[in-house]
């Protein structure tokens, strides 16, 4: 706290500052060109998985809606970028706003669904929806390719000259400038008016109609705004791996992009990311072992969390920074 | 009061024959009610008499199961709480419906950006809506609130987010007012604090509140409203009720007890 | 001679028939306390491996092993009700989704870790093979001993609500919260109570659901949805939607399976978008 009062427009010109330890996260994101060049394919998956949190972090940290499906906007980029470049055009930047736009098409059109419930209703149309994408994806062979996987994506250079190399710098490079500038938009929503509307829907969903707000226009707009990001990530993916799996669009990423953003701490941008960069670089760690163990520690996390860490590893350290701070 | 009324006066705010059953409970029976411009009311009635429900049919968070509910002419049954709300009609609630995470500023920030329809905007700095922000301050400073409004609400004192309750109403600019019980739960010498603060409402808007304290009832309300059952048990001036035998039973009577 | 529609629609009844068993616990526990819990169908295959265990290994009748499916599931499931979830009872549905979700992966290791990831061996008694022949249809032993079994738990289920101390307290309970404990209802310890009986049914379900489905590991996921759609079309709270429900995914899905095998799951996630448009809280919720 600031000791000479702040006057109010001050304040909340002090709320959206950039902090030296944002600034210090940015630069830090950098350093696996020069330090761990052999990871930087790993680098890449973890910004783009980053970017698909930071998307759940739009709707669920800061609306508090609640979606067991998001992977379907992910899995629909994805699939969007791989057809694109294969039937139309094989040049990046165009396959990511094409993606853009068709999964914030899909989101308008789930949103004007799901955003008139919330609870069970809600989380049970999520899945609902999650799963019919999954199945459709999986049925659609002649499309898709079902289960074997979008064959015969080839990515053009970016921008016209960097090749997606075998080690992972244009992979990397390009997945962390496409994260920076989604995260400076969500950056800059997540401070505007409707941002604040946002926190109102999930501070209380009631009092929002008694101070005259049209929550589900807001929520429709949330949702919209997250599928377009998710599928951007989800058209990264295509487009750094050259390929598109089933799995893009499967239950298990949906499920998974919760424990990251939940893990790292919801409703703060950051916590999806650093949940991200945990949850990819221990897979990697452990891949060695079988499928199921690994989620036997992602469960005992998940419950540790909601019992002991309510608001994630980011929201531990700032009550610890609060703590420290006043003794 | 003028005791000769030359013409029937405005009517801000008026139900139908409102009902409402919750299963077989009927909690609401053929309301009827005019609350004339400008006037204050106040809602009496014991505990579970139906004084929320009919808020809350009112203002459109519960369906009628019959009636019609008007603001000023039009007929607003069939609309959205927020539609009604952008028409000037607001409420308070019994029990705190506050944005527990958001400090007062930013709260009536979000209720003032509503009204003036720029919370949908998603580019623009809430910082840079200085208007907003100024009017959202002004408000809370009116109602005390200015030193703690960068203090998240969920630490705000109990009597202080009372006064929030009041401020988010105040920042739609109601013309019509409904306050279920704002002092509830306050203890009675910070209850004063409130009361002063809806006495010194705009004499423009047309107030309907819920209390059950019969000192307070009779020092600020212009007409009173007994609610029993669910029903209208009978309705007059101050003098008229606090003469009226049958209401110190029915009223007075299940207070004591309960 | 019947037409075989009527096979596809006897082997739809008796699956939906195990998808009530399997599902109307958790309608019960979400209707009474608003509880997003995933992990029903972890308590479900707890009930399976304790009959695969019984029978395999001590062998012990296939019919005997039923009640103790149940007991040893309620037992459980009210440890975890008492550990976990009565914390949760006011949080957000997020942290339950979160919670319950870690509670069924950690069932999932569970399993595998002492049973290994393969397909159970499948415990039924010679008597319950085979098939009768009626009016030329071949209906299956099992299935006919399921109905049957479905049909005693549905009437003692709905009994115990109608005709108990209990029952109508649950009753209550489900029906207005705030006013069942004014009247004096301990609305915590029923509920720990009916979750118990709701999660031991599951662990029924999940013995009986062997010779239908199979039972692994990957239980806990794969049954968790359609239970979850069972409950959504159904209303929360609501036995006679449950029931209903159970039916009509039981058959839509035998029947999809068999006149429309490229279209897979689909039809029953659009049967449950369907219904929850039309009446979002279910077809028989009160809400
Ligand atoms: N959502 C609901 N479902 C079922 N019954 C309800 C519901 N809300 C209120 N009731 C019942 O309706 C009756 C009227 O409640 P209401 O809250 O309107 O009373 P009130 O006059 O405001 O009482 P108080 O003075 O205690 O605030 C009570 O018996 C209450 O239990
Ligand atoms: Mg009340």
């Amino acid at each position: 706290m600031a000791d000479v009062p702040l006057t109010p427009r001050a304040y909340l010109q002090a709320q959206s500052r950039w902090t030296p330890v944002e600034i210090a996260f940015w630069l830090a994101t950098l350093l696996p060109f020069w330090l761990l060049p052999d990871y930087l394919s790993l680098a890449s998956q973890v910004a783009i998985t980053a970017l698909f949190a930071l998307s759940l972090d739009i709707l669920l940290g800061y609306a508090g809606v609640v979606s067991l499906g998001h992977a379907a906007f992910f899995g629909i980029g994805a699939y969007t970028a791989g057809l694109f470049s294969k039937f139309v055009w094989g040049a990046p930047l165009p396959g990511l706003l094409v993606a853009a736009i068709v999964s914030a098409a899909s989101g308008f059109v789930v949103s004007l669904i799901v955003a008139r419930f919330r609870h069970f209703t809600l989380i049970m149309l999520t899945l609902g929806i999650g799963l019919l994408m999954q199945e459709i994806a999986n049925r659609a062979h002649w499309l898709t390719g079902g289960s074997d996987g979008l064959q015969g994506i080839s990515i053009n250079k970016v921008l016209g000259a960097f090749n997606f190399d075998l080690y992972g710098y244009t992979a990397y490079g390009y997945s962390l400038a496409v994260l920076f500038i989604l995260f400076l938009c969500a950056r800059r929503i997540v401070h505007s008016p409707f941002g604040l509307a946002l926190r109102g829907i999930r501070e209380n969903w009631t009092r929002m109609p008694a101070i005259g707000a049209p929550s589900r226009a807001h929520v429709r707009m949330a949702f919209t705004i997250a599928a377009a990001m998710a599928g951007i990530a989800g058209a990264l993916l295509t487009q750094t791996t050259q390929s598109a799996a089933l799995e893009s669009i499967s239950f298990g990423r949906s499920a998974d992009v919760l424990v990251m953003l939940v893990l790292g701490g919801a409703g703060r941008l950051y916590g999806g990311l650093i949940g991200a960069a945990i949850f990819m670089v221990a897979r990697d760690q452990f891949s060695g072992i079988a499928p199921q163990y690994w989620y036997f520690w992602i469960g005992l996390l998940l419950i540790g969390v909601v019992m002991f860490l309510p608001n994630g590893i980011l929201g531990g350290l700032s009550a610890l920074a609060a703590r420290w701070r006043k003794s | 009061m003028e005791k000769v009324v030359t013409a029937t006066p405005e009517i801000a705010l008026s139900t139908r024959g409102l009902s409402k059953q919750f299963g077989s409970l009927a909690v609401t029976q053929d309301v009827t009610i005019d609350l004339p411009k400008g006037v204050r009311y106040a809602l009496i009635g014991p505990n579970g008499a139906g004084k929320t429900t009919l808020i809350n049919l009112i203002t459109g968070m519960l369906k009628p199961d019959g009636g019609s509910i008007l603001l000023g002419a039009d007929d607003v049954t069939s609309l959205e709480p927020q539609q009604r709300v952008t028409r000037g009609l607001a409420r308070t609630f019994q029990i705190n419906t506050l944005f527990p995470s958001l400090n007062p500023l930013e709260a009536v920030t979000l209720a003032v950006a509503e009204r003036r329809r720029e919370a949908g905007e998603f580019w623009t700095s809430l910082s840079s809506h200085a208007e907003s922000i100024e009017e959202a301050y002004g408000i809370l400073a009116r109602l005390k609130l200015g030193e703690v409004c960068y203090q998240p609400t969920r630490q705000l004192p109990y009597g202080r987010q009372r006064l929030l309750e009041i401020a988010l109403a105040l920042a739609t600019r109601p013309k019509v007012l409904l306050l279920d019980e704002p002092a509830a739960g306050v203890p009675q010498e910070e209850s004063g604090d409130i009361f002063e603060a809806v006495a010194n409402l705009s004499n423009d808007l047309t107030l309907l509140f819920i209390e059950h304290d019969m000192h307070v009832v009779f020092r600020f309300a212009s007409h009173i409203i007994v609610l029993v059952g669910g029903a209208i048990f009978t309705q007059g001036s101050p003098a008229e009720i606090s003469a009226d035998p049958r209401v110190r039973e029915v009223y007075l009577g299940t207070r004591q007890h309960g | 001679m019947l037409p075989p529609i009527f096979g596809v629609l006897f082997d739809g009844i008796a699956y939906g028939m195990l998808l009530f068993v399997l599902s109307v616990g958790l309608s019960v526990t979400l209707g009474l306390m608003n509880f997003v819990n995933l992990a029903h169908c972890a308590f479900a295959m707890v009930g399976g491996y304790v009959t695969v265990t019984l029978v395999n290994t001590y062998n012990w009748p296939f019919i005997a092993t039923l009640p103790v499916a149940f007991i040893v599931t309620a037992l459980i499931s009210v440890v975890f009700e008492r550990v976990f979830y009565r914390r949760l009872y006011r949080a957000s549905d997020l942290d339950q989704v979160l919670l319950t979700i870690g509670l069924a992966f950690v069932s999932v290791a569970v399993a595998a870790y002492f049973f290994g990831t393969l397909q159970q061996p499948i415990p039924t008694p010679a008597f319950l093979r085979g098939s009768q022949q009626v009016l030329g249809l071949g209906l299956g032993n099992y299935r006919i001993f399921l109905i049957v079994t479905a049909l005693i738990v549905t009437v003692l289920v709905v009994a115990g609500l109608e005709y108990t101390r209990f029952g109508a307290m649950v009753r209550a309970a489900v029906d207005n919260q705030r006013m069942a404990s004014g009247l004096g209802i301990n609305v915590d310890a029923t509920f720990a109570i009916t979750f118990a009986i709701g999660s031991g049914l599951a662990g029924l379900g999940g013995a009986l659901a062997i010779e239908i489905v199979g039972l692994d590991p990957s239980f806990s996921f794969t049954y968790l949805v359609y239970v979850l759609i069972v409950v959504a079309v159904g209303g929360l709270g609501s036995i006679a939607g449950s029931f209903i429900a159970a039916m009509l995914i039981g058959i839509s899905d035998i029947a999809g399976k068999y006149y429309f095998p490229e279209l897979g799951a689909f039809l029953i996630y659009l049967v449950m978008i369907a219904v929850l448009l039309w009446k979002p809280s279910g077809l028989f919720g009160k809400r």
